[in-house]
């Protein structure tokens, strides 16, 4: 097994550097980072636009300068956004804002998902399972940002009806809040339900859709049925027996349906003022900026390979037949 | 005794001896061509019909709106501002007095419009890549189908938002053709797939043997065979496409103006205060509305031309619980 992953774990390194270079070059060809400075009022001398051309090396060919970039990642620096920040200072604190927003979407999307897609498919044609069936259907046919503005606009509902902000929808935090850890928790948790919520409905929407569909498949067959007959509980065949199996294609989904979240968490971070990586990438090409967008292109390349080998292990874990391979 | 003779036979001998639940089954469908039987098997899917009929009725309702709808989308009500639903304003107006009505139907137009072109562009790259990939294999395939997993790992969002500021003051001809560039992957990976099996089937191999190029053999043998999955695809695509465009167009990366879509209506819509809802409420129902019909008539179309699929046995699991 081990070598069978190492040999995707290669494969996937070498396709994070091609990516990542097809985006730098998207972005060398059709960014003009020297733009707004030439449309300044009054225009600024042509030393000065000089002076940028070669400070952001922008008369170099594109490969030379993805190579020079690429150097210096290697050390752990980033380069410079076209307004002279340095991109490696803020980007652990963009990471960990995106991060912590993915991984709490991603766990509870895939935890009530699945339990959904199981209930749906052991109850299927009661009314829960319709409810659920229809439910996800309009979920999975709703862009993000639309779901985020019309939780928003619940929210706002709510919080009028209430007569207090119980539900907060813009930042992760409140700015300069000052309190003990108690109130800073219900602070955050206060910022988290929406942006969350935005992210998790799309996520059940989509698992458990599969989930019911190989469930059902599983519950027909054969060996659920001789489970019984050996003398199980019905509830110990579907759960020891069937539902591992049923799991297995869920494995190679969630690589697709972490795709889906990266482009999903742009939106939400977006409309919901988090600054975190998917609003950094909306940020850099509005500002015509090479090096955030490279740096924000390579983050999404490494979480899709990451997630894309994580699916490998579990598929290994899940299935013998793979690790024999 | 020819061969016509002998099809007829079977025909009509079908129904008499429908003893079994086979010849049953043979009975039912005989004399019925496959486009008819697949046709019937739509139309009885309530969902799928509705879908269809929906989608219809909203593209034809948003290309005739001009001709019956009060105000025009470059019109401009100077006494009436930000104001809800009327008699006058269905969908209520904007902050500059915009008929909000007249700009959705625009934009649904042009979404719409964007997603079947999108999808009748990408499934004709998906065609052409993926045969030939399964059909000549070798250096072929390999450098094909490795520009899809590189295409594949990058979610198509991300690209096209990067090349975006290339579109800035474009047509919106170009935006499609961007977006079909980056839809067809999955589609030529499955078609490729079709393509290995078909390669080796009798009908192909004998018109090898005599003489067609490639290029004919791929477009009169292989294509036909795989049409269905493609019809499947294209629905999909459309569904997608409209999705990805109104998202792409919300950040202003997608449709320019002075084009608008519904992305950048609900983008408009939103962008000063929640407390207006008119202004995207309208155009964000008419979207799902489109999606939802158009996954309806995709799952519907599924069932139809595969009955082995998941919801045709679905269906006869219920007959079994009754």
């Amino acid at each position: 097994m081990a070598r069978f992953l190492a040999r995707r774990l290669v494969n996937y390194i070498a396709l994070c550097l091609v990516a990542t270079f097809l985006a730098f070059s998207l972005a060398a060809l059709t960014f003009d980072p020297v733009g707004r400075l030439m449309e300044r009022n009054p225009p600024p001398p042509q030393s000065v636009i000089d002076a940028k051309r070669a400070e952001l090396r922008l008369d170099e060919p594109i490969p030379a300068r993805f190579v020079g970039w690429l150097g210096g990642v290697v050390q752990g620096d980033f380069g410079k956004t076209t307004v002279n920040t340095s991109v490696s200072e803020e980007l652990p604190r963009r990471i960990g804002v995106s991060l912590r927003l993915f991984l709490i979407g991603t766990v509870v999307g895939i935890a009530i998902g699945v339990v959904v897609g199981v209930a749906g498919a052991i109850r299927q044609y009661k009314f829960s399972d319709y409810l659920t069936t229809v439910g996800s259907f309009v979920i999975l046919s709703t862009p993000v940002f639309l779901l985020g503005l019309l939780l928003k606009y619940l929210a706002l509902e709510i919080n009028t009806s209430a007569g207090a902000q119980l539900i907060v929808f813009t930042g992760e935090t409140t700015p300069g809040f000052r309190g003990g850890f108690g109130a800073a928790l219900v602070d955050r948790i206060q910022h988290l339900i929406l942006p969350t919520l935005t992210i998790a409905l799309g996520q059940i929407a989509y698992y458990s859709r599969y989930q019911r569909s190989a469930m059902l498949d599983v519950l027909g067959s054969d060996f659920l049925r001789t489970a019984q007959a050996k003398g199980l509980t019905r509830r110990k065949a579907l759960f020891k027996h069937g539902l591992r199996t049923a799991l297995v294609p869920m494995a190679t989904l969630f690589a697709f349906g972490f795709g889906l979240l990266i482009t999903g968490g742009t939106f939400t971070e977006r409309i919901f003022g988090w600054f975190g990586m998917g609003d950094w990438l909306v940020y850099g090409i509005q500002q015509d900026d090479i090096n955030i967008t490279a740096t924000v292109t390579l983050f999404v390349a490494v979480l899709v390979l990451v997630s894309g080998w994580l699916s490998d292990v579990f598929y290994a874990l899940l299935d013998p037949r793979v690790r024999l391979r | 005794v020819t061969a016509s003779d002998l099809t007829r036979d079977a025909g009509t001998r079908a129904p008499a001896t429908a003893s079994s639940p086979i010849q049953a089954a043979e009975a039912e469908t005989a004399g019925i061509t496959r486009g008819r039987l697949v046709l019937r098997r739509f139309v009885r899917n309530r969902l799928a019909l509705a879908g269809l009929i929906v989608l219809v009725l909203l593209y034809l309702l948003s290309a005739t709106s001009p001709l019956f709808a009060p105000w025009a989308y470059d019109e401009y009500d100077y006494t009436a501002f930000l104001q809800g639903p009327s008699l006058s304003h269905w969908f209520g107006t904007s902050q500059i007095g915009e008929d909000v009505f007249a700009q959705s139907m625009r934009g649904l137009q042009k979404s719409l419009t964007i997603g079947l072109l999108t999808a009748a562009i990408s499934i004709v790259i998906a065609s052409v890549v993926g045969a030939s990939a399964g059909y000549f294999g070798g250096w072929v395939d390999r450098g094909l189908m490795w520009i899809v997993d590189l295409l594949l790992v990058l979610p198509s969002f991300l690209i096209i938002a990067v090349i975006s500021p290339a579109l800035r003051g474009s047509n919106w001809i170009l935006f499609v053709l961007l977006l079909a560039l980056f839809a067809w992957m999955i589609t030529a990976r499955i078609l490729r797939g079709m393509t290995l099996t078909l390669r080796e089937r009798e009908f192909v191999k004998a018109a090898r043997f005599m003489g067609a190029p490639p290029g004919k053999i791929i477009r009169r043998h292989i294509l036909p065979n795989m049409a269905s999955l493609m019809i499947i695809d294209v629905t999909i695509t459309v569904g997608a496409t409209i999705l990805l465009e109104t998202g792409l167009s919300y950040f202003g990366f997608g449709v320019q103006p002075p084009d608008v879509s519904l992305g950048t209506l609900i983008r408009d819509g939103s962008a000063s205060s929640l407390s207006t809802p008119w202004l995207f409420l309208f155009s964000g129902a008419l979207l799902v509305i489109s999606v939802l019909a158009v996954n309806f008539i995709g799952d519907g179309l599924r069932d139809a031309i595969d009955p082995q699929s998941r919801s045709g046995r679905r269906r006869k699991r219920k007959a079994e619980d009754r």
